[in-house]
């Protein structure tokens, strides 16, 4: 790597000395002023533009051909799928606008290349056609508030499902801790001013209902096919509590409780059997063979994805998303907190 | 317009008593004419040699962060060399440091080298020359916003060198990240030198504004109606008036952030446990930074486009030889932009626990603000449609500006919608979204301005055969680098991560990381072609000629010299708009601002 940076010094070095030289050399022949632009400048821009173009144009499908599939898999929870539609329907709608707007800009540029002969023609405005490009993207543009406050509304709405499942999600620098209710299906009162070592989350003595509260680390689960609420805090600074896999956002902050509810739609172990996920993972498992890696299975992850230190890079959590027995098993054999002290 | 005129007139004469002056005492001293000057043409200079040496520090940050993402774990002698053992021991870089550097990479770029460089080198530039004053409203205000932002510039690079390194709360520094010296090292010494340094620059900006705004209104020559002014002046105007309505915040923003960290106060502080003990303070939040510091950090982002916008439509006119195509149009999307870059700010806090219905709101304020930006975009392409294209190295850039402010602006539209923000909030996504649109867009404007006005700023041409090289390296590299970003973000990779290696499901993407690292590497160096020509250009460069785009506004009527005054004798009429470009019946295919119409003619700015 030192080489590459030597070597890219001493390129460097040697460009700026043939710089200096093709200007002096350019000086003493010159038959142009530099502020005149001949015909045969505007013609090497003007090719030069629509080669870009083609250029440009290449190389955009070139990385959705090799990049596309290794973004997320498709969305595992229920309203993920929405999103995913939406953001089809989006994502079409503005390639489309991104090529074709492109295209007429580098065309224009190629096609109305300056030439001494030539002659602009006088188009100072044309109402219509302003109209028409006013108008055009305001209708494209209602659509697209419409559907998206719509999935939005849904989405925000505070979990109702009597089934619910409650998990906190409490962050610090620089790890996570879930907190699920026991048998009351209450979480209990936190007070950040009795953290300690043996009360992590700072859970407040006097709420009795936080007794039979259950706290894991490393990993949390949650059931196939019900409404998980998750209840956000934060220890520290802001961080953010990212399910990109759900598609499944909102931060922690300290002195608030933020909400998020989603519907898991596919287990971990259906996840690993999804014909999108096995490539990808195949994918990863390959590029971690040539750094003599062990290979590794899909997991649900959750990240943090609000900058909060120095280890930000390294916040994460293992979700296992279980059929509802299997989470029923797991969630048994976990051991309350019991920092409440009883009356 | 009686009062535009008749205070031109008052400062006309005023000018002339400063000739007469002149004549006795020729001699200004070294101090008053190039570092004390109260001239907008040298005041405007040194903006722009004072941004051009940020941008180079931002630039070298950002290619050993770069190196950092691409390669994370490799051993650099090129990050020894500049960031020493304690950073960068054994060539591989700090954690924090990393933080630090995208910190102030991003701080640098966005106030320092197109805020303060972009605003403040054109604005100074152009708006005494194409409105025909003799210099700006103020010329005393006018050097000291030059001087605070070299305060502000020097104080933020000595951050650099302090024991706990600079900022490293992001640029948007975020309490309490930013507030707790215990969070981070650089949210100890280094964050209360981002804060003065921000606190200074605020004043620079202001100061600039005021006088800007002034100048426009009332300094205007004779006939140069709001509706003839050239569109750079437009947009200098209301990035003037957005600087002023909202610069205010930021620094309501940064003390209540001060008081936070100096004072004990909670105005964004509550319910925290940090550094093994609860903190006293209780009932803030950190949203309400969040809406201050968004409440200039959008009006911010149009602060930073719209001159390289006004620069692009005059340029792009005045090189197809045409007019701007719909002049009123543009004028209308310059005034919508900036209305509604006050109602936006709470897309940037989709996701922090805002009000979600409070979003909606956000959404739909957003969206609209697609509307006039598609407008520009579509009247930069008709502009060049049917014209006579020549391509001077600014033209090329200003049609790299117009590829990227589309290319940009449609993933907008995406991160505007609060429901497929969720999963897109704080990725590369964004960071591919923002660099495109505000970052390229900016610095291709601002490029372009260069190399357009280069004649006017240091009275030599810039080489053209280096400019057309220094265009092409850097838009394929641009987009070499920022392009990728995108696919990054749709596999949820977040922003600001040191190192993506901790997580196996990003592992396939080491080759995305490598190209953007190798194109921003090639793209830095090749700004070497650019300051080279620069520098070398400013003292050895060809001589310009009065008016060698052959345009239409006034700055190309004044001598080329820098005089006192701007125009020797009195200051010139303008009759028409600016945009008289192949009008038919004229022998030229430009008519100068200061050329009367022609009985029956009829001029497409005055109607």
């Amino acid at each position: 790597m030192n080489l590459l940076v030597l070597l890219a010094i001493i390129l460097l070095i040697v460009a700026g000395h043939q710089l200096l030289r093709v200007i002096e050399l350019s000086r003493g022949l010159k038959k142009t002023r530099e502020w005149q632009i001949s015909d045969a400048d505007n013609n090497l821009m003007g090719k030069a533009m629509i080669g870009f173009m083609v250029v440009f144009f290449a190389f955009f499908f070139w990385q959705v051909n090799r990049w596309m599939d290794r973004s997320l898999p498709p969305a595992a929870s229920e309203h993920g799928v929405k999103v995913d539609l939406l953001w089809d329907a989006n994502i079409y709608l503005i390639t489309f606008v991104f090529l074709v707007t492109n295209f007429f800009l580098f065309w224009f540029a190629y096609k109305y290349r300056g030439n001494s002969k030539a002659k602009a023609e006088f188009i100072p405005h044309n109402n219509k056609l302003e109209m028409l490009w006013t108008i055009v993207p305001a209708v494209a543009l209602a659509f697209i508030i419409i559907f998206g406050l719509k999935y939005w509304n849904e989405i925000m709405d505070p979990a109702e499902e009597k089934d619910k499942v409650i998990v906190e999600l409490y962050a610090k620098q620089f790890d996570w801790t879930a907190r699920y209710p026991g048998k009351d299906n209450e979480l209990g009162e936190t007070d950040f001013r009795q953290i300690n070592g043996s009360n992590p989350v700072g859970m407040d003595t006097s709420d009795a209902r936080g007794n039979d509260d259950l706290l894991v680390k490393n990993e949390f689960h949650i059931p196939v096919g019900t409404e998980v609420e998750l209840r956000m805090r934060s220890r520290d600074v802001i961080h953010s509590a990212y399910l990109p896999h759900f598609r499944a956002q909102m931060n922690c902050v300290p002195g608030m409780i933020t909400y998020f509810k989603f519907k898991p739609t596919k287990t971990t172990a259906e996840m690993r059997k999804d014909p999108y996920v096995i490539k990808m993972m195949a994918g990863i498992n390959a590029q971690r063979a040539k750094e003599n890696k062990e290979p590794v299975e899909f997991d649900y992850l959750l990240l943090c994805n609000k900058i909060c230190g120095a280890s930000h890079y390294n916040m994460q959590m293992n979700v296992i998303v279980d059929s509802p027995a299997d989470y029923k098993i797991w969630k048994s054999k976990l051991k309350a907190v019991k920092t409440v002290a009883s009356k | 317009m009686s009062t535009p005129t008749s205070t031109a007139l008052e400062q006309e004469h005023l000018a002339h008593h400063d000739h007469v002056h002149d004549h006795d005492d020729h001699e200004e001293s070294f101090v008053s004419k190039y570092i004390f000057s109260m001239d907008h043409k040298v005041i405007s200079r040194q903006f722009l040699i004072t941004a051009v040496i940020m941008a180079v520090v931002a630039m070298v940050m950002s290619v050993i962060f770069r190196l950092q993402l691409a390669w994370p774990g490799e051993k650099f002698a090129f990050i020894n060399s500049m960031l020493g053992d304690k950073w960068g021991k054994d060539g591989i870089l700090d954690p924090n440091m990393y933080l630090a550097l995208v910190t102030i990479h991003g701080t640098i770029m966005v106030f320092f080298v197109l805020t303060g460089g972009l605003s403040g080198t054109f604005s100074n530039l152009l708006i005494p020359y194409q409105i025909g004053a003799r210099d700006m409203a103020s010329g005393f205000l006018n050097m000291l916003s030059y001087w605070f932002f070299f305060v502000s510039s020097v104080i933020m690079l000595t951050s650099l060198f302090i024991e706990d390194g600079p900022a490293s709360g992001g640029w948007t520094i975020y309490p309490p990240l930013s507030a707790l010296p215990e969070a981070m090292p650089g949210s100890k010494l280094g964050m209360t030198l981002w804060l003065a340094s921000m606190a200074i620059f605020i004043i620079s900006s202001l100061l600039g504004s005021l006088n800007y705004i002034i100048t426009v209104i009332n300094l205007r020559t004779k006939g140069m109606k709001m509706t003839r002014m050239p569109l750079t002046i437009w947009a200098f105007l209301i990035t003037a008036i957005l600087g002023v309505l909202s610069f205010p915040v930021l620094f309501s923003c940064a003390l209540l952030l001060i008081f936070d960290r100096s004072f004990n106060t909670s105005f964004y502080l509550s319910d925290i446990y940090i550094g093994g003990r609860p903190l006293d303070n209780v009932g803030g939040s950190p949203i309400l930074f969040e809406h201050l510091f968004w409440f200039l950090g959008h009006p911010e982002v149009y602060i930073v486009l719209l001159p390289a916008l006004g620069i692009t439509s005059e340029i792009i006119s005045t090189s197809s030889r045409k007019p701007i195509f719909g002049y009123r149009a543009m004028i209308g999307s310059i005034l919508a932009i900036g209305f509604l870059s006050f109602i936006v700010w709470g897309h940037h806090m989709f996701m922090t626990g805002m009000n979600p219905f409070l979003g909606s709101v956000f959404v739909f304020t957003t969206l609209l603000i697609a509307i006039p930006s598609a407008v520009k975009a579509f009247n930069y392409i008709t502009t060049m449609w049917k014209g006579n294209i020549q391509y001077t190295p600014a033209m090329l850039f200003s049609v790299g500006l117009v590829s990227s402010f589309i290319t940009g602006g449609v993933t907008g539209i995406i991160l505007a919608d609060s429901t497929l923000d969720i999963n897109v909030h704080d990725t590369y996504f964004v960071v591919a979204h923002f660099h495109i649109v505000m970052g390229l867009s900016a610095i291709f404007g601002m490029f372009a301005g260069v190399y357009h006005w280069f004649p006017k700023l240091f009275l030599r041409m810039m080489n053209k055969k280096l400019g057309y090289l220094h265009f092409w390296t850097t838009i394929v590299c641009a987009y070499g680098v920022f392009f990728p970003m995108h696919f990054l973000g749709l596999a949820g990779v977040p922003r600001r991560y040191y190192t993506n290696s901790e997580f196996p499901m990003f592992d396939n993407l080491v080759d995305v990381n490598e190209i953007v690292t190798i194109c921003a590497i090639i793209g830095a160096l090749s700004q070497g072609i650019f300051l080279f020509n620069f520098f070398y250009s400013m003292f050895r460069g060809e001589k310009a000629p009065q008016n060698p785009w052959k345009s239409n506004t006034l700055e190309w009527t004044t001598p080329m010299a820098h005089v006192h005054g701007n125009w020797p004798g009195p200051l010139p009429v303008v009759h028409r708009w600016a945009y008289d470009y192949s009008k038919p019946g004229k022998d030229k295919d430009f008519v100068p601002q200061t050329v009367p119409l022609e009985a029956g003619e009829s001029d497409e700015g005055g109607h």
